[in-house]
């Protein structure tokens, strides 16, 4: 299903031309409204309608997490505060958050994308929205909300926490759609465990899940235990929220980019040039509709690629993959580059282990040391100490396989482990360096 | 011929094993032989109860992952050689014990110890056939 046949099914070539003029007319006005703008593009060597399509993109200056912070919090809205109907922000783990903003064409253009969102999942006004992401400041919660009205599906904006009752809500609503991040989704499979609940019992058919790097076992886990079809959804504030990118249901295979309102490249975080599509390197996103926060070239952190080729729903927007890391997130770890999805991707190929773990990094002296909990559950239980050995040696065996990493094991009680409400916590690094 | 036997993982906490007598004691479960095998990380602590289903799923409730396993309780003659006797019988018919744990209590003159094999039923054929006495698993829950 598609919410938009025009836009989400253009030829190639007319979003090409598409995107080179609403490229061109964003470089203008920036260059006009935004001083930080203006000073960047000078630098880069352009003037006003210097710009003339995508050709000239890969040479415009990149915009990062850093430049958000010194124009902290308004320094790069390119409309007058009249114009701006609200704000986003954020979390801002570290020092202060980015702030982003929107005109009132900005939040419809949002519940647009959206609409298209989930559309892609199958979303129809006749479906009950159970939308379990954050309201507030983050964009989670309202970017759906927006959207799910939108389309003319009934909402539940439960927003996060209190499990229990959301289950509660879930049977007693019929909610068919579910919206939360992954790691949530994995919690309320187990919550519903607990309490006796059977999945198959409610209504849900389809969740949409995001905010979060995830895997494609963890997806079979959670179709697995909420009996539902799981897609993995794309945004982030910077570029305007959720609605950036999604899966479709026919295919479940890499996330359209919405393209006639983002472009996206694939560039090596360290050089900053330009990869060729199929490519892993750094996502780069530009806005090439937004009023009130429009970027350009912005570096999200996120390692990913891009495809063209035809998908079967239709759709003519190029996929860009599961994220599979963060260029932030990366942990080096005895010079090795290590991303926690790489461990995760060990422990899912092995039957039975639960997709809950922690990666706890310190330091022996001078050599960094990597241990990995795992949960024991029933189904790699043994009573006999080589069993529980042979597991935790295999795990090691095969991290140190893929990383060349060598790490430890630990196998820890069932529930020790944090459960999430929100983004899960994967990494504890203890290295005081 | 069997004897239901629960495996519990603990993590080596101190407090973790209390835990477990605790949630089995206010089950009205009695423990009638243990047995805890250990690792720098990890143990695992076998019980024979009274009550196997009963102390399975409180376990569970109380968040512990629990297994269980078939196991043999044999008659030992207690005087010395009582168990090399039987060990002999066992290495000669090939059967591999995986690990063993005695009994408090005495049947008769006798000890009784926990065996687990790789080939229960083939272990209870050879000992049986040489009349070693191989209790029944409601004799064991009740002693």
């Amino acid at each position: 299903m598609i919410w938009d046949d025009e836009f989400e099914t253009l030829p190639r070539e007319a979003l090409a031309a598409l995107q080179s003029k609403r490229l061109r007319d964003l470089v203008d006005r920036v260059y006009s409204a935004v001083p930080f703008y203006r000073r960047k593009l000078d630098e880069a060597g352009f003037r006003s309608g210097d710009v003339r399509g995508l050709g000239d993109l890969p040479n415009l200056p990149f915009t990062t997490k850093d430049d958000l912070r010194e124009t902290y919090p308004f320094g790069l809205f390119a409309v007058p505060m009249e114009r701006v109907v609200r704000v986003h922000a954020s979390s801002g783990t570290t020092g202060k958050p980015t702030v982003v903003g929107y005109t009132r064409r900005d939040i419809d253009t949002w519940a647009e994308l959206m609409a298209r969102t989930l559309t892609c999942g199958g979303t129809t006004k006749g479906d009950v929205v159970h939308n379990a992401y954050g309201y507030g400041l983050f964009t989670g919660g309202l970017g759906a909300h927006y959207g799910a009205e939108r389309i003319g599906a009934t909402v539940i904006p439960i927003s996060g926490g209190n499990t229990k009752r959301q289950i509660m809500l879930m049977q007693d609503f019929g909610s068919t759609i579910l919206l939360c991040t992954p790691s949530y989704a994995l919690n309320l499979a187990d919550v519903m465990a607990e309490e006796g609940v059977d999945p198959a019992s409610l209504r849900l058919k389809c969740g949409l899940f995001g905010a979060e790097p995830w895997t494609e076992s963890m997806r079979g886990e959670i179709e697995k235990k909420l009996s539902i079809s799981a897609l993995d959804i794309y945004g982030l504030s910077e570029v305007i929220g959720p609605g950036v990118a999604s899966e479709c249901i026919e295919e479940k295979r890499g996330l359209h980019v919405f393209e006639d309102h983002f472009i996206a490249e694939i560039i090596d975080p360290s050089t900053g040039k330009v990869l060729p599509h199929g490519e892993n390197g750094e996502l780069v996103f530009t806005t090439i509709t937004k009023e009130a926060f429009p970027v350009i070239r912005y570096r999200t952190r996120d390692i990913s690629r891009l495809s063209v080729s035809p998908c079967s729903c239709g759709r003519t927007h190029s996929r860009m993959d599961r994220i599979s890391g963060r260029t932030d997130d990366m942990l080096i770890i005895r010079g090795v580059n290590v991303f926690p999805s790489q461990i995760e991707s060990v422990l899912m190929k092995i039957e039975g282990v639960e997709p809950h773990y922690q990666l706890i990094v310190s330091r022996e002296g001078s050599l960094d040391v990597l241990e990995v909990q795992v949960e024991v559950g029933e189904a790699i239980f043994s009573d006999e100490i080589k069993g529980l050995e042979t597991l935790a040696k295999r795990i090691e065996r095969e991290i140190k396989e893929l990383l060349g990493v060598s790490c430890k094991v630990k196998l820890v009680e069932p529930k020790t482990i944090q459960r999430s409400e929100g983004k899960a916590r994967r990494v504890i690094d203890k290295r005081k360096l | 011929m069997k004897v239901e036997q629960i495996s519990i993982f603990l993590e080596n906490k101190s407090g973790r094993l209390a835990e477990v007598t605790n949630i089995l004691f206010r089950a009205g479960v009695n423990i009638r032989a243990l047995s805890l095998a250990d690792t720098a990380d990890f143990g695992i602590l076998r019980l024979i109860v009274n009550q196997s289903d009963r102390a399975k799923q409180v376990l569970k409730e109380n968040g512990f992952t629990v297994g269980k396993t078939e196991v043999v309780a044999l008659e030992v003659p207690d005087r010395p050689g009582g168990l090399g006797e039987i060990l002999k019988i066992l290495h000669e018919a090939g059967i591999n014990v995986e690990y063993m744990y005695a009994f408090v209590q005495r049947s008769g003159d006798n000890a009784i110890i926990i065996f687990r094999f790789d080939e229960l039923d083939k272990a209870i054929r050879v000992l049986t056939g040489s009349g070693v006495r191989v209790l029944r698993g409601e004799e064991v829950y009740a002693l």
